[in-house]
């Protein structure tokens, strides 16, 4: 497991959730990925774009004015294709 | 032994809406894997700005949501660069405001042919209706898209399909045509009850629409930004400004925005270093971006201005501090204007 940083502040969303999602697509399973945002809608868009990928939201929550969401990527994708 | 038939997919575009949610469950309950995308324009309605007046956000990503209640991936794609062009140069021109409605539809049905090819999907979903919107949900703008976008027979209306000629995934049986739809005009009610019927008791339907190009007041804006400018162009820091604080051109070469309240000062002191800009010193205030080349005189007009909008209106005097983007500042001290030396041609 490694720890991963995305830093998308200032961005509004969807764009934090859009840099999230392409950047999983980047990493492992197991991996972890924290997101600093400043959009407060993150901290629902985030975890809602987790929950349809299967992905766990270990953390989220506010700090020094800004927001974080940390978030461990999915063993396997919850969608199965014939 | 009997072959299983192959699961067939589709791709259905998804806005956050009533329409394209019903489309996309329509097809699912078919037996159809469905996934769906959602297009990131830099216009859209369903972004985040209102979290910038309200820290406490809350309010949903309807796209995001819609997907989770039906169970399907959403692919959110960044598409602000390629937009442009739609923006700029639109083939069958503009609605009401600079809402390039069909070409929008042609270009995003295309970008989802791309994907469907790309990812070995069969065929394309959306919630179109016809006769719903006067530029791009009309029975001859139906095949203009389908033919634009190079989806041609794979892309599958389903809330309409009975209204349209067999497409290629009716022929083919991968959908029922006789479990589609034969929905038209205006009316919301035949959605309505179509959400009940399937059980869908919460959704969202955008009264102004679901794009700021269809908006008057931020279109006004954006044809000023153009016309300043002499040319046609933007950048996603040029759209989201415009969606932000008010905006006033008090004379041709100098626009000033601003802020509504703290969060909006928040948010646009993330572009200071950009901007010329004012900070009221001696009261609480809003932050001003100044956009354009500024004389002495013309600083002293826009503290004027911005004093008015802070709590020294009524004032004597008002003092800030101006702020070049490369560092040099200047203090100034202005008396505030009147209310009625603010003429109402400088607001965009």
């Amino acid at each position: 497991m490694s720890l991963h940083h995305l830093d998308v502040r200032n961005l509004l969303c969807p764009m934090p959730v859009i840099r999230t999602q392409n950047q999983v697509a980047d990493l492992a399973p197991g991996d972890e990925l924290e997101v600093l945002c400043t959009d407060p809608g993150a901290l629902t868009d985030i975890p809602a774009w987790c929950r349809i990928e299967g992905h766990e939201v270990v953390q989220s929550g506010e700090r020094n004015g800004e927001f974080f969401v940390r978030l461990k990527v999915a063993q396997s994708s919850v969608f199965h294709v014939r | 032994m009997e072959k299983t038939p192959k699961l067939r997919k589709a791709v259905a575009l998804i806005s956050g809406g009533l329409d394209s949610m019903l489309a996309a469950r329509v097809v699912k309950d078919q037996g159809v894997h469905v996934e769906g995308l959602n297009f990131f324009t830099g216009f859209c309605v369903e972004g985040h700005t209102h979290a910038i007046r309200n820290r406490k956000g809350g309010k949903r990503n309807n796209a995001l949501w819609v997907a989770e209640q039906l169970g399907i991936r959403l692919h959110i794609i960044d598409v602000i660069e390629e937009y442009k062009d739609v923006v700029i140069n639109p083939r069958h021109g503009y609605g009401a405001n600079l809402n390039p409605c069909l070409d929008c539809k042609s270009f995003m049905v295309g970008k989802a042919r791309e994907w469907m090819e790309h990812n070995g999907f069969d065929f394309i979903v959306t919630g179109e209706v016809v006769g719903q919107r006067p530029m791009s949900q009309r029975r001859d703008t139906f095949p203009v898209i389908a033919r634009e976008s190079g989806a041609n027979d794979r892309l599958l209306r389903p809330l309409c399909a009975k209204l349209q000629p067999p497409t290629l995934p009716e022929r083919k049986g991968w959908v029922d045509r006789e479990g589609l739809y034969r929905f038209s005009g205006r009316s919301r009610k035949p959605q309505i009850r179509l959400a009940e019927t399937l059980k869908i008791d919460e959704f969202s339907q955008p009264a102004g629409g679901c794009c700021f190009l269809t908006d008057e007041s931020y279109t006004a804006k954006m044809k000023d930004m153009w016309q300043a400018r002499g040319e046609k162009s933007y950048d996603l820091d040029d759209i989201m400004l415009l969606k932000v604080g008010r905006h006033l051109r008090p004379v041709a070469h100098f626009k000033m925005i601003i802020a509504r309240d703290e969060g909006e000062t928040n948010y646009l002191l993330g572009y200071r270093n950009r901007f010329h800009h004012l900070v009221m010193t001696s009261h609480g205030g809003p932050l001003t971006l100044l956009e354009g080349q500024l004389s002495d005189d013309d600083l002293s007009l826009a503290a004027k201005i911005a004093a008015r909008f802070g709590q020294g209106r009524d004032a004597a005097e008002v003092s800030f501090l101006a702020v070049t983007p490369d560092g040099p500042e200047k203090r100034l001290s202005v008396a505030p204007l009147k209310p009625n030396q603010i003429s109402d041609t400088w607001y965009l």
